[in-house]
C-alpha cells in the first residue's frame, strides 16, 4: 500500500482522535514504528490491520470511518493542497464529477506509483448521477462518498449521496444534485501560491 | 469570405488571446483574456509594437515586415510592467489587409495567473494551461513529501555515523574515527602530534573490584583526558585501556611534554569507586608527523607505540618521545 494512503489515515486519526489514539493503534496492530513515510511503499496487510484495530478501538463501522476520512481529506486545513488539486477538476460541481473519470490518471501523472481504482461517472439526468468505483482498494467507495460530500460543500452545491454498495464488479455511489449553487462555496484561486 | 467582425467573434471563442492587426501594424481587435491583462488600456486602435516588445526575431523592427514571414515563432513581452512574456504566432489574413497574432503565456503562465487573477474561464477549453497548473502543484506536493523523507533520512544517517565513530562506554571517539582522522590529516599534509596512552594497573582494578569499577575508571580517565586537551584535539579509545590523542598543528616538544605531564599527574590522583580506592597511572609515548618524510598512519602509530613501551620500561607514569629513542628516524 502506498505510503500516501497510510499517511492519510495517520493524519486523519491524529487530527480527529488525537496522537494517543494513533499510537495505541500502531501498537495494537503490531507495527514497530508509528510514522508512515508518504513516499515509501508498505505491505498491504499493514493498512488492513490498522483499519481493523482503529474501527474496533473507536467502535465505529469501517464504512463510516472511511467516509469521515474522505471528508477530512478535502475539508481539513491540513489537506488544503489536496483540495486544490481536486478543484482543478472543474469550475462547477458537475464538471468536477465528470473529471473523476480521469482521477486515477491524474494521480498517476503526479505520483507514478500511486495506483487508485478507476472511477466512471454515469449521467442519468442533469441532476442524477452514479459513480462506479472499480475494485482494487477495499473501502475506496466509502472514502469517495466522503470526498464527494465535502467537495459539494466546497463548491456550494446541495447533494444527496448514497453508497449503494457492490453491483457487479464495481461499488456504486448515487448522487442527486438538488441545487448546484446552494451556498457560496469556498474560494478557489488558480494562481494561489504558498509564500 | 468571413468579415472582420465575425472573425473576431470566432477568435474570441477559439483563442481568447488573439490580436487582429491591420497591414500598418495597428491593432483592430484583441481577445478578452488578453484585454483582461491591461483592463485600463484598451488595446484596439494602438500600435502593436507600442504595447508589445518584440524580443525575437530581433531583426524585425516594424510589423509589416513580419507579415511577409508567416508561421514565424515570436517571443514578445509587454512594454510596461509587469512585463509578462508571451509566445506568439502570426498568420496573415488570406485576403490581405492584416494578420492574426495568437499569443500564449508559455512558461510565464505561473506568474500570469497570479498577477492577473486568471480563472479557468479565461482559457479556451482546449488550452492545457489548467492541466499545467495542476501538474505543477501536484508535483510540488509530491516533491515536498520526498524532500521531507530525504531530510529525515539524512538526520538518521548523521546519527548513525556519529554512533559508528563513538566509543559507547566513554563517549570518546573510537578506533574507526581515529583511523579516519589520521587518514584525513595525512592527505591534507597537516602536521600533528600523536600520543599513545596506556593506563597502568587498570587490569588489577578490574580483577580486584570487578567490571563496574573498571568501567568507572575508564569513564573518569576519559573525562580527565578531555579536560586536559583542547576542543580541536581528538581523544580516542582504541583498545581496552589504550587511548590515542591527536593534537592537530602542534609540534612543540615542550608544550607536548607539559600536556603529557599534566595528563599523567591527573590520572594518578586516587579515584574512589563505592568506597574502594582504585589507583591507576598512565604511560605515554609521543610521535610527531613531522619526523617522517612521508608520514603514514601505520608508521606514526608504530613510532608512538615504541615510545610508549620505552616509557613503560623506564618505570611507568612517565612519557617518552619517539625522537629520543635510539632508533628514531629509522622506521622499520
Amino acid at each position: 500500500m502506498h505510503g500516501l494512503i497510510n499517511r492519510a489515515i495517520q493524519s486523519f486519526v491524529c487530527a480527529t482522535y488525537g496522537r494517543q489514539c494513533w499510537l495505541r493503534a500502531t501498537r495494537a496492530a503490531g507495527l514497530d514504528f508509528d510514522e508512515f513515510e508518504a513516499m515509501l511503499i508498505y505491505e498491504a496487510d499493514i493498512s488492513a490491520r490498522l483499519l481493523d484495530v482503529l474501527c474496533a478501538d473507536l467502535k465505529r463501522p469501517k464504512s463510516e470511518f472511511l467516509e469521515d476520512l474522505g471528508t477530512y481529506l478535502v475539508s481539513h486545513p491540513n489537506m488544503e493542497d489536496l483540495r486544490r488539486l481536486l478543484r482543478f477538476g472543474g469550475v462547477t460541481y458537475v464538471e468536477f464529477l465528470h473529471s473523476l473519470d480521469d482521477l486515477s490518471d491524474r494521480v498517476r501523472l503526479a505520483v507514478s506509483d500511486l495506483k487508485l481504482p478507476d472511477l466512471e461517472l454515469q449521467e442519468f439526468s442533469p441532476a442524477e448521477y452514479r459513480l462506479h468505483c472499480f475494485a482494487g482498494l477495499p473501502g475506496y467507495s466509502s472514502v469517495m462518498t466522503g470526498v464527494l460530500r465535502a467537495m459539494a460543500d466546497d463548491y456550494g452545491a446541495l447533494v444527496i449521496l448514497s453508497n449503494d454498495g457492490g453491483k457487479g464488479e464495481a461499488e456504486v455511489i448515487s448522487i442527486r444534485l438538488i441545487e448546484s449553487a446552494f451556498a457560496e462555496g469556498r474560494h478557489f484561486d488558480l494562481g494561489a501560491r504558498k509564500s | 469570405m468571413i468579415g472582420a467582425k465575425d472573425l473576431g467573434a470566432l477568435l474570441d471563442t477559439l483563442c481568447p488571446m488573439f490580436v487582429l492587426v491591420d497591414d500598418t501594424g495597428r491593432i483592430s481587435q484583441v481577445g478578452p483574456t488578453l484585454q483582461k491583462l491591461r483592463p485600463r488600456t484598451p488595446m484596439a486602435g494602438q500600435n502593436f509594437l507600442d504595447i508589445f516588445e518584440l524580443l525575437r526575431p530581433r531583426s524585425i523592427t516594424a510589423l509589416p515586415a513580419l507579415l511577409s514571414t508567416p508561421g514565424t515563432k515570436l517571443h514578445l513581452r509587454f512594454q510596461d510592467a509587469p512585463q509578462t512574456a508571451f509566445k506568439g504566432l502570426i498568420a496573415p489574413l488570406p485576403c490581405g489587409g492584416g494578420a492574426v497574432v495568437n499569443l500564449s503565456f508559455g512558461i510565464s503562465i505561473l506568474d500570469a495567473v497570479r498577477d492577473y487573477a486568471l480563472t479557468s474561464a479565461d482559457f479556451s477549453g482546449t488550452d492545457l494551461a489548467v492541466e499545467l497548473l495542476y501538474l505543477v502543484e501536484a508535483k510540488s506536493a509530491a516533491m515536498a513529501a520526498s524532500r521531507s523523507l530525504n531530510l529525515r533520512l539524512q538526520g538518521a544517517k548523521l546519527a548513525a555515523e556519529e554512533q559508528a565513530y563513538t566509543d559507547t562506554l566513554t563517549g570518546l571517539k573510537n578506533r574507526r574515527a581515529m583511523d579516519h582522522l589520521l587518514g584525513h590529516l595525512i592527505s591534507m599534509k597537516s602536521s600533528f602530534a600523536l600520543m599513545h596512552l596506556d593506563l597502568d594497573f587498570f587490569k588489577s582494578v578490574n580483577d580486584r573490584l570487578g567490571h563496574a569499577a573498571g568501567d568507572y575508571v575508564l569513564q573518569q580517565a576519559a573525562k580527565i583526558m578531555l579536560e586536559e586537551t583542547r576542543n580541536d584535539d581528538t581523544v580516542a579509545r582504541v583498545g581496552g585501556d589504550e587511548f590515542v590523542l591527536i593534537f592537530k598543528g602542534m609540534t612543540d616538544l615542550e608544550k607536548l611534554s607539559g600536556i603529557a605531564g599534566r595528563l599523567i599527574a591527573h590520572l594518578c590522583e586516587p579515584m574512589q569507586f563505592e568506597g574502594s580506592a582504585c589507583g591507576i597511572s598512565a604511560s605515554i609515548g609521543i610521535a610527531l608527523s613531522t619526523q617522517f618524510d612521508e608520514p603514514k598512519a601505520m608508521d606514526i602509530l608504530h613510532a608512538a607505540d615504541l615510545a610508549l613501551y620505552a616509557a613503560k620500561r623506564n618505570g611507568r607514569a612517565r612519557h617518552r618521545f619517539y625522537s629520543e629513542l635510539s632508533d628514531a628516524g629509522h622506521t622499520d
